[in-house]
């Protein structure tokens, strides 16, 4: 059986590429079409999980007033601090209100407070930061110098001035958290750029004569875009938490209005956090979902954005 | 030959980068990369540049291409008869004057942009030189690609699926796609396979001769430029320090820097004698470069005169072949 004993002597790898090499025959091997960036973040389980608690928690925030029973902001003095049961999914707070339907109604506040800002930021640091980072020059230095004024200045102190000024109310919150936070992406984004002037790519553009807006924001953005996706992911759990840090001063949205911060900050007594859980909780599990949810997505998009990764 | 007006003549040309120092960065001194170089590049030859690392070379090429802008000095262009300064040019004019002179770089893995396909990161480019149609475009790439040797349908791959000698005859196509008249190639082959760079070397001679190409061939690799070139320049500490035909460089160095560097090169012969000069000490700083001659304190010949006069770029003519030379020993 001369056959057989071939077949013993060959390695792993020899039927590693008979396999490829079938494969190769079947057309299966096709050159990929379509997005490489979808492709890869469609291939990520973690992000898939994470889009879809994502996709969840704001889908039922956004329909809130179709899914709840209750009116978030409604009293019911007969009802006041009841464990979760069918009425009440998730119990009762200290005034009787509904806490699922105000977890729920808060999603709304929240996210658009958390997501906002951090897409707020985003865009004035990107846009400055990718430009500054190629060009250079006076503007470059003065948008530096301002973002670290901005970074170094006690962030509370700010809030509380910007308040005292604009007034309070969510909007106003969504413009301070972008005042405040545009400078990081911004310093991340130049950082980046500075390294990718220097590739030989870039030269090859400039000494083709295109311009200078074409190069830096349509070239050599797309190779900067990884790290700036995890952070804004991370700057919108980040602006999450800090409204409802903020909402606890009396300094963000204003109390009345159900926001996840808002909620959370009635389990600020002893006797809350002892004997009912079913106030702080479920609000705490969201918000934990929610900024897992996001930072997953954030993983998913920079591997997906990372051209140096096969796929 | 040398009755026709060369395709670029450089005068003078000199780039410093200022040295920056203290608490208000204030500017105390200058790198001069490239210190007052005189060069002509005749139309169709491959002009060989050669130096060791950081003696300017590359920045040489760069502020011939206008990539870095010269702090001093011109460098004309043959533009139809007439000469056009490069280095006056407003941006707008540089634009138009930027198609006709193109570079291939040296590292193939950060000279094509990971994000994008081969075709992806080429369309602007030959949008701007008048293909107007995505059919037009790739149907262009298409040809280009076949020139260097590669298949058509590679353009809708990414870089990362190629490899170093696949990628860098990408950057040659790259380079053609504007269809230039002079070709800078930087270290072209320096980063690649022995075996991969014969290959490279035989296709850009092979472009040059269908496409009537200009090179300026820079390398610290004396074997391949010897290879390459019709003409060498040797670089040393940002100037020009000997240039003469490939022949007439190899068989009669007259500088003392290019014998010393000839006689680096390995000789497939063990039994046959030769001389090796080795030099003293390293190349001197460019912020503070020797006076007189810049090679003198490593030169076995200098006299006293060396320490004092910097010598100039003399030319002599050496059977009936022009031959220059920056050294006071140099003779005919």
């Amino acid at each position: 059986m001369p056959e057989r004993r071939a077949r013993a002597g060959r390695s792993r790898l020899d039927g590693k590429l008979d396999r490829i090499r079938e494969a190769e025959e079947a057309g299966l091997l096709e050159h990929a079409r379509g997005s490489r960036a979808l492709r890869k973040m469609l291939g990520n389980r973690l992000s898939l999980l994470g889009l879809a608690v994502f996709s969840a928690i704001v889908l039922s925030a956004l329909l809130a007033p179709w899914i709840c029973r209750y009116d978030p902001q409604k009293i019911d003095l007969r009802s006041v601090l009841r464990p979760p049961s069918a009425a009440h999914l998730f119990g009762t707070d200290k005034l009787g209100r509904d806490i699922f339907s105000r977890v729920l109604h808060g999603g709304r506040i929240s996210i658009l407070v958390g997501l906002g800002s951090a897409l707020g930021a985003a865009a004035i640091g990107i846009l400055l930061g990718s430009y500054g980072g190629y060009k250079g020059g006076p503007a470059d230095r003065a948008f530096l110098r301002l973002s670290e004024v901005f970074m170094a200045f006690p962030q509370i102190i700010l809030v509380l001035l910007l308040v005292s000024i604009v007034g309070q109310s969510v909007s106003n919150l969504v413009l301070i958290f972008v005042a405040t936070g545009w400078g990081s992406i911004y310093r991340m984004t130049r950082a980046r750029m500075l390294s990718i002037r220097e590739e030989e790519y870039v030269q090859a553009l400039r000494a083709f004569g295109l311009p200078d807006l074409l190069i830096c924001y349509k070239h050599m953005l797309p190779n900067a875009l990884g790290p700036i996706m995890v952070n804004i992911t991370l700057s919108t759990a980040m602006f999450i938490l800090q409204e409802a840090a903020l909402s606890f001063l009396g300094l963000g949205v204003p109390l009345e209005i159900a926001t996840w911060g808002n909620i959370l900050n009635a389990a600020n007594d002893i006797n809350v956090l002892a004997r009912y859980w079913w106030i702080w909780l479920p609000v705490g599990s969201v918000i934990s979902l929610f900024v897992l949810s996001v930072n997953f997505i954030g993983d998913g998009l920079r591997d997906s954005a990372d051209p140096s990764q096969l796929g | 030959m040398a009755a026709e007006a060369p395709l670029v003549s450089i005068r003078g040309l000199e780039l410093g980068y200022p040295v920056r120092s203290g608490l208000f960065k204030r500017v105390v001194g200058s790198v001069r990369a490239v210190a007052g170089v005189d060069l002509d590049i005749r139309r169709g030859e491959t002009l060989g540049l050669v130096g060791e690392s950081g003696c300017g070379k590359t920045s040489l090429g760069k502020a011939m291409l206008q990539l870095e802008r010269p702090t001093g000095g011109e460098v004309l262009l043959d533009c139809g008869g007439a000469r056009r300064d490069l280095c006056r040019m407003r941006q707008g004019e540089l634009r138009e004057a930027r198609r006709r002179m193109q570079i291939v770089f040296q590292d193939p893995y950060s000279s094509l942009n990971p994000a994008f396909t081969i075709y992806g990161s080429l369309e602007d480019a030959m949008r701007r030189y008048g293909l107007a149609t995505r059919a037009e475009r790739r149907r262009r790439l298409g040809e280009l690609l076949e020139a260097v040797n590669m298949r058509p349908e590679h353009m809708d791959r990414y870089p990362s699926e190629f490899s170093g000698g696949q990628r860098q005859r990408i950057g040659i196509a790259r380079a053609l796609s504007a269809d230039p008249e002079l070709v800078v190639c930087d270290e072209a082959v320096s980063a690649l396979d022995v075996s991969i760079r014969a290959q490279v070397l035989n296709l850009l001679l092979k472009l040059k001769a269908e496409r009537g190409l200009t090179y300026l061939f820079i390398s610290h690799d004396l074997s391949v430029v010897e290879y390459v070139s019709d003409r060498i320049a040797v670089m040393y500490l940002g100037r020009i320090v000997e240039l003469a035909g490939t022949e007439e460089l190899y068989s009669n160095p007259l500088h003392p820097y290019t014998r010393a560097l000839l006689s680096a090169i390995p000789i497939a012969d063990p039994d046959r004698a030769r001389r090796r000069i080795v030099l003293e000490g390293d190349v001197p700083s460019p912020v503070d470069p020797p006076p007189g001659c810049p090679f003198h304190p490593r030169c076995p010949d200098r006299v006293e005169e060396c320490s004092r006069v910097p010598p100039a770029l003399r030319t002599h003519m050496i059977k009936g072949e022009a031959h220059a030379a920056a050294c006071h020993l140099a003779k005919e």
